[in-house]
């Protein structure tokens, strides 16, 4: 294979450039409530080898029925990273020995997946914009679990995860820094969260990825590549590629060779080391299982599926700076999550009348979104509405109070509760707006203090003290911008 | 296609079939004479004609996504040689 080379992520080594091609396989559990092929549940966190059926455990005689929701998800899932979908699939067996794999083989999709070619775009920084090839999908189940530290002597085993269905997306190489693939694989997991095919819970292990990585000279031919198993952070992805690359520029600027091999990522010691796999551990004799037939489906089911989809990050994005004016900066923050895009909706919109989108976003994201990271917590528990906010912003935008009252009602809301029109009226946050008022207040401050006026007058620098004065002498009431201008008219400057 | 004795070993190894070595050429003799008997088949000419995967033209049935199974774990662990917390145990996997 010859992959185009890009001089955008070179990396310098001692004896000249070189480039990282990275690409990925990443396992996404669906979510469904049954497993791909029983009627055992897949919550999270049963006590052992309660949520295991008979097809689970393998037992002899016990035949595979697949999920349809699990077939949907796939389908889905599919046309929101734009793949085209295979109408007819067929379900192979994947033949390894693991005591976590009672069946003797994994249900996988070898030459034929449910799903084909696709493409994400993926936004690296604000200005650099990368498009990362989808090879494809496929569904395959799940194994158990293996403890090793509860005894030297032997290994536990919980089947609770035997069966359950995962996709595995296969990316082509693509990505070619540790950057672009923590990126990618962000976007990827807002998509599958936007389309609720996966909870991209990572801690969980609902989203795990093995990482290729190979380096070659700017422009030549791929490198031998190493797969790093089952990194299960995007922040441990990024370290296992800079690692890894570093491991490989070292053996090649000394003429060594890269075996290809798996290897695995050590977070504590932030280096990849080979996993001592038996030589014919990747003979896994692939052929079609015999207990299932082709999965095939028609064009009217996928149509009904691809009409039914949600708006999709990059859509809503879009929409957001086109219907908000929202810089593609806080298009993209509000866009990061469903529930953070809807609720900055909520606020804009929520009365039926739309707001002003600049300063619905800078709301929503300073001050709502900085107190929820500075407190912890998520939207839909958070203490304020986004009507109360939506409440807020319209007494700025009236002028009943000013941007600084509003932080201030925002706090007395968020910790109090309460209807922001009528707390502002209670405690008399009201901006004095009133020219004639504001006058004679600065008339006031003026004659106190003689000598500041005739230095303000030579030195204009010296009005921001009388600014200062006034606000104090209004406990902040007043209009900050009609004080200014007073004072301007009142010392001549 | 004719296996020789490595292939033999290599098969058993991977199903974890132990097999001692004076099994090893009786057992080469049987799957050459399993593999002669099937290679009949590639006498027979189908290009152009569609895998057939069923003997009757029928869909796969699928289930819908509903809990059905499970809760049993007395049952699941019935033959587990070694039991502990409701885990198999099993002989130590890594090192």
């Amino acid at each position: 294979m010859n992959i185009e080379s890009s001089p955008r992520k070179l990396v310098k080594g001692a004896t000249g450039d070189w480039e990282i091609v990275v690409g990925l396989e990443v396992h996404a559990q669906v979510i469904s409530n049954a497993k791909l092929f029983s009627g055992a549940s897949t919550a999270f966190g049963g006590e052992p080898n309660s949520h295991v059926s008979l097809v689970d455990a393998a037992m002899p005689g016990m035949l595979p029925v697949v999920n349809e929701e699990c077939v949907r998800q796939a389908i889905r899932t599919g046309l929101g990273l734009k793949a085209s979908i295979n109408l007819s699939s067929v379900f192979d067996r994947k033949n390894y020995f693991y005591p976590d794999l009672p069946q003797g083989y994994q249900i996988s999709q070898y030459k034929n997946p449910i799903v084909g070619e696709g493409e994400v775009s993926v936004d690296v920084t604000a200005t650099e914009t990368i498009a990362v090839g989808i090879e494809r999908l496929h569904l395959e189940q799940d194994a158990g679990k293996s403890l090793h530290d509860r005894n030297p002597a032997t290994s536990f085993v919980d089947l609770n995860r035997s069966g359950v269905a995962l996709m595995e997306i296969v990316t082509r190489p693509d990505i070619r820094s540790a950057e672009e693939a923590k990126a990618f694989v962000a976007k990827l997991r807002t998509i599958l969260r936007y389309l609720g095919t996966c909870d991209g819970d990572m801690e969980k292990g609902s989203l795990r990825a093995d990482v290729n990585v190979s380096v070659r000279r700017p422009g030549e031919p791929l490198g031998t590549r190493c797969e790093i198993k089952n990194v299960n952070s995007i922040r441990f992805i990024g370290q296992a590629i800079d690692a890894e690359a570093r491991r490989q520029i070292l053996i090649l600027e000394d003429g060594g060779k890269i075996e290809q091999e798996t290897r695995l990522f050590d977070p504590a010691r932030g280096e990849t080391r080979s996993m001592r796999t038996k030589e014919e551990a990747h003979d896994y004799r692939y052929f079609p299982d015999p207990d299932l037939l082709p999965l095939q489906f028609d064009e009217a089911y996928v149509a009904a599926l691809a009409a039914a989809l949600p708006e999709l990050p990059d859509a809503k994005k879009a929409r957001f700076i086109a219907q908000y004016g929202l810089s593609p900066y806080d298009a993209d923050v509000l866009v990061g999550e469903r529930a953070a895009a809807d609720f900055f909706e909520d606020v804009v919109g929520g009365n039926g009348q739309p707001r002003d989108g600049k300063a619905a976003a800078n709301w929503v994201i300073n001050e709502f979104f900085g107190r929820l990271n500075r407190e912890g917590g998520d939207i839909a528990t958070a203490p304020i509405s986004a009507a109360q906010i939506g409440g807020i912003i319209d007494l700025i935008t009236e002028g009943e109070i000013s941007g600084k009252m509003g932080k201030d009602l925002f706090d007395i809301v968020w910790t109090e509760g309460g209807d922001p029109r009528a707390i502002a009226k209670e405690r008399g946050l009201t901006q004095m707006t009133d020219a004639a008022a504001i006058e004679s207040v600065v008339d006031a401050v003026v004659a106190a203090n003689p000598e500041k006026a005739a230095q303000a007058k030579a030195k204009p620098a010296m009005l921001g003290w009388f600014v200062g004065q006034v606000m104090k002498q209004t406990s902040g009431r007043a209009n900050p911008q009609a004080v200014n201008a007073a004072i301007r008219a009142k010392l001549g400057t | 296609m004719a296996v020789d004795q490595a292939t033999v070993r290599h098969i058993a190894h991977l199903a974890r079939i132990a097999v001692s070595d004076g099994e090893i050429a009786g057992l080469q003799h049987e799957l050459n004479a399993i593999l002669s008997f099937v290679e009949e088949l590639n006498e027979v000419d189908v290009s152009g004609i569609e895998p057939m995967t069923s003997v009757t033209p029928m869909r796969m049935k699928l289930r819908p996504d509903v809990v059905t199974d499970g809760g049993m774990t007395d049952a699941i662990l019935a033959n587990a040689p070694a039991t502990e917390d409701h885990f198999f145990l099993v002989p130590k996997v890594v090192e």
